[in-house]
């Protein structure tokens, strides 16, 4: 308070800049984790390449021409040089550029996440406010029970589940995606069906859970009491007095949501054998591929990084207590 | 049935298991004032939700009416009970800083109802709202709807309530604990305020409250409520002049004792402080702070909230950081930070905290929180120590058998008994009382002080104690001390400085303190 009088507070500009920049050393600090878990793993990239019957020799020519040779400190620095300006290395199993690698298969996983987030989060949250307002109805229990069941099921099952139900038993959806580009709108509506499916069973549980308590706790409070003995209507209550406060948390909880469904789309693409970010990342771990590893991991760290960055930022935006700044409070 | 505003006959609500209110019966008449008094857990809000209708989740009425301009409230539809609201009742609250709905400007929800019943524009909302803020003092009364409610103070936020419930023209409004939370200064403009405009509007009126003094400075009648049962009702001045049951009679001799504390022999000083500054970070929160705790004296430390006082009294138990200045304990100088002082000078310095619920860890005994400072600075172990703890709980008249019990399952009053006792038992020279009654209701609240009072003649203790209830402090302190903005404004013994403060704040302050003496308020309007 006292400095206001020499220094205009910019919450929102120092919140900006503080967050960029302690995301900018949370990525450094991933990337670095990420290359000596994989350096702990037993075998290297030579080893995966040449298979079991490869000779001592070839083996030690191919951890010289792939660098492998040089200590692991060495080469998290020339990787992280390369990294700034850019430069992600080539695949160590391939030979080819990793962007080049990882650019379609982001997009198919994007297209996935995508498809999954404009069905989940509207299913989610709205039946989290309807339990909320509707608070010990059938539907609230219902709602209870589901998302219960759900957290407690492993993400794999529940595809595993729709594969045979909709795919083996009924055979109205294929049970492995080829690239969904390949033929028109109809097959990839087709393709991505039983994934997205998947995505919103599992996601959806922990978001309505979220939201229920978020509207819970606006409707307990004392603003919305003294809405109630002004007589006002209990619709008009709902709308105008309890939701728009209760925006930040669930504009948060969307947020989040987007970046948990990240983490379930890795899982979902194995179990479709879809071919996204994900699979590339398992399955370059089994090669010991660590460019595309490291890559990959750099990738869904920005993205998880970015969200919860955006979540906070949209809570401040949509709080008139940290947007307009508190001023002449002594009178 | 028209010269009643409010009838309420024989009303019993029940929770689950246990009865809240039982056989409440009263009215207001249109113009009155009615004064409302009870202890918290009387039923005081139950019985102010009831008057508009409301029973919180789990409460059901079991007996009785409650009738509000000819309808019986409890039995609307709900669309006829939000009409009735909307028209003919008002509510004022004691958190206004809660009550506000912090995502909208304080103009648009003031006037809220002139849109929904009236159909008013926003043009004309502004001007309504603008007279309304100008009829209770609102700064720059056009642009103060504008604002957002964490952008004003308090005292504005309950002069922003009020304008909200004057808004509808109601028959009724309820003022619950108005004022319970602002500062005696404040408090004071809104008592006056809520005097004016209830007075010139001519309609009834329900004040709420736990200060006696207050309720009698503005009611034409009182009710005094305990275990959700009247005890008494009557007009106010008979029921202060001549209390007949034996709750109010103590209510009311609670007011009145001045029994002013015989100016003590003089003495050394125990705890001396000169010149200090203190705060945290790098800012100071208290400066130029000079003071002497005289050996085997009360004193008292009052200002209102902000003054410093609380930070002070933390600064002295080595719990904030010395920015300037020295701080002396029996001659020798003390270290700032109570990490620094050796466990000796701690034992001599007690600290007993304002919310005990905070100040008590839920998970221990009552044996394990006054059982650690005898082993920590007594070394006091097994029979020795089970001796001592029982003399403790002796001294601070609390039964043997508490020593197996954990807080949560005591009164408010008793826990702070606890703290009390965990205090003594290091056998302290100081002991610093922070706002140790204030949370407590106000026969509680004597009982605590006699309590400490009694504790102070069997030994030789000196006592700070903090307070910002000056009617408090007028009955047992020895020296005062005035705190205001952070430095302190006038010091002196007790007796000079009620009977002839010489600053003006000191004044203004022991002026807004309320009483019980007719005529009070209307002598400050």
């Amino acid at each position: 308070m006292l400095a206001s009088a020499t220094h205009r507070p910019a919450p929102i500009r120092d919140f900006v800049v503080s967050r960029v920049v302690s995301g900018l050393v949370s990525l450094v600090l991933i990337t670095a984790l990420v290359f000596v878990g994989t350096a702990l793993l037993p075998g290297d990239t030579a080893g995966a390449l040449l298979g079991q019957n490869a000779t001592p020799a070839a083996l030690e020519a191919l951890r010289r021409d792939l660098g492998l040779d040089q200590p692991l400190v060495q080469r998290y620095l020339v990787w992280l040089a390369g990294a700034l300006r850019g430069d992600f290395g080539t695949s160590l199993a391939s030979g080819r550029a990793v962007s080049e690698v990882l650019l379609p298969r982001l997009a198919n996983s994007l297209l996935l996440a995508g498809a999954g987030a404009v069905f989940l989060l509207p299913i989610a949250i709205g039946g989290g406010i309807l339990a909320a307002i509707w608070q010990g109805s059938w539907f609230d229990r219902l709602i209870g029970f589901t998302s219960m069941l759900f957290l407690a099921m492993p993400a794999f099952l529940v595809g595993y589940i729709l594969i045979y139900v909709f795919a083996v038993r009924l055979g109205w959806f294929p049970s492995m995606s080829v690239a969904p580009f390949a033929g028109g709108t109809r097959a990839w509506a087709q393709i991505l069906t039983l994934p997205v499916i998947s995505l919103v069973i599992i996601g959806q549980a922990h978001t309505m859970k979220l939201t229920r308590t978020a509207i819970l706790s606006v409707l307990a409070s004392d603003y919305v009491l003294m809405a109630e003995i002004k007589g006002i209507s209990r619709r008009r209550i709902i709308l105008r007095h309890a939701l728009p406060n209760a925006l930040s948390p669930i504009l948060s909880i969307s947020i989040l949501t987007i970046a948990y469904l990240i983490v379930d789309v890795v899982v979902i693409e194995i179990v479709f054998s879809y071919p996204g970010l994900g699979k590339l990342m398992v399955d370059s771990v089994a090669y010991r591929d660590l460019t595309v590893v490291q890559a990959c991991g750099l990738l869904f760290a920005l993205v998880f990084i970015t969200m919860n960055f955006l979540a906070d930022l949209l809570a401040m935006l949509v709080n008139p207590r940290q947007r307009v700044p508190a001023r002449g409070a002594a009178a | 049935m028209a010269t009643f505003v409010l009838q309420i006959e024989n009303l019993g609500i029940q929770a689950k298991r246990s009865t809240i209110l039982e056989g409440i019966s009263f009215d207001v008449t249109p113009g009155e004032i009615f004064g409302i008094i009870g202890e918290s857990g009387a039923g005081k809000s139950t019985l102010a939700m009831a008057t508009v209708g409301l029973l919180r989740a789990g409460c059901r009425r079991v007996a009785g009416s409650v009738r509000l301009a000819g309808k019986s409230l409890l039995d609307l539809s709900q669309a006829d009970l939000e009409r009735t609201r909307r028209r003919k009742v008002s509510y004022v609250a004691q958190s206004a800083a809660a009550c506000f709905n912090p995502f909208y400007r304080l103009g648009e929800q003031v006037t809220e109802l002139a849109a929904l019943e009236l159909g008013k524009s926003r043009a004309e909302r502004q001007r309504l709202a603008a007279d309304l803020f100008r009829e209770l003092q609102l700064p720059d009364p056009e642009r103060f709807g504008d604002r957002y409610p964490h952008q004003v103070s308090g005292g504005q936020l309950q002069r922003a309530m009020i304008a909200m419930a004057l808004l509808n023209e109601p028959e009724l409004i309820i003022f619950d604990e108005p004022t319970t939370a602002l500062d005696v200064t404040t408090q004071l403009e809104v008592l006056r305020l809520i005097r004016k405009v209830v007075k010139g509007r001519g309609c009834g009126s329900i004040y709420i409250s736990h200060d006696l003094a207050v309720v009698s400075q503005l009611a034409d009648r009182v009710m005094v409520l305990r275990h959700g049962k009247v005890v008494e009702m009557g007009p106010t001045r008979d029921l202060i002049e001549n209390p007949q049951a034996g709750y109010t009679r103590d209510l009311v001799a609670n007011q009145t004792t001045t029994s002013s504390v015989p100016d003590p022999a003089a003495s050394r000083p125990i705890v001396s402080v000169e010149n200090l500054a203190a705060g945290y970070g790098r800012v100071s929160a208290i400066r130029d702070i000079s003071l002497d705790l005289s050996s085997g004296h009360i004193t008292c430390l009052v200002g209102e909230s902000g003054s410093g006082k609380t930070t002070l009294a933390r600064t002295i138990a080595g719990l904030v950081d010395l920015h300037a200045g020295v701080l002396r304990f029996k001659g020798s100088e003390l270290p700032g930070r109570v990490e620094r002082r050796d466990s000796e000078t701690r034992r001599r310095l007690q600290y007993i905290h304002q919310l005990p619920d905070l100040a008590l860890n839920p998970r221990q005994t009552i044996r394990e929180v006054v059982g650690r400072p005898l082993a920590k600075f007594r070394g006091l172990r097994g029979a020795a120590a089970e001796h001592r703890l029982r003399e403790l709980l002796r001294d601070v008249e609390l039964p043997e058998t508490f020593l197996d019990r954990v807080p949560g399952s005591l009164s408010g009053g008793q826990k702070q008994r606890v703290c009390i006792a965990r205090a003594l038992a290091a056998e302290p020279d100081v002991l610093i009382c922070d706002e140790v009654t204030s949370a407590l209701d106000p026969l509680v609240e004597e009982s605590v002080i006699k309590l400490l009072l009694r504790l102070m003649k069997a030994r030789p203790l000196t006592m700070l104690f903090i307070t910002h209830n000056l009617a408090l402090t007028r009955r047992f302190a020895h020296e005062v001390v005035v705190m205001q903005q952070g430095r302190i404004v006038e010091a002196g013994p007790a007796s000079s400085v009620f009977s002839a403060p010489r600053e003006a704040y000191t004044k203004k302050l022991l002026d807004s303190t309320p009483l019980m003496e007719r005529g009070w308020l209307e002598a400050r309007l």
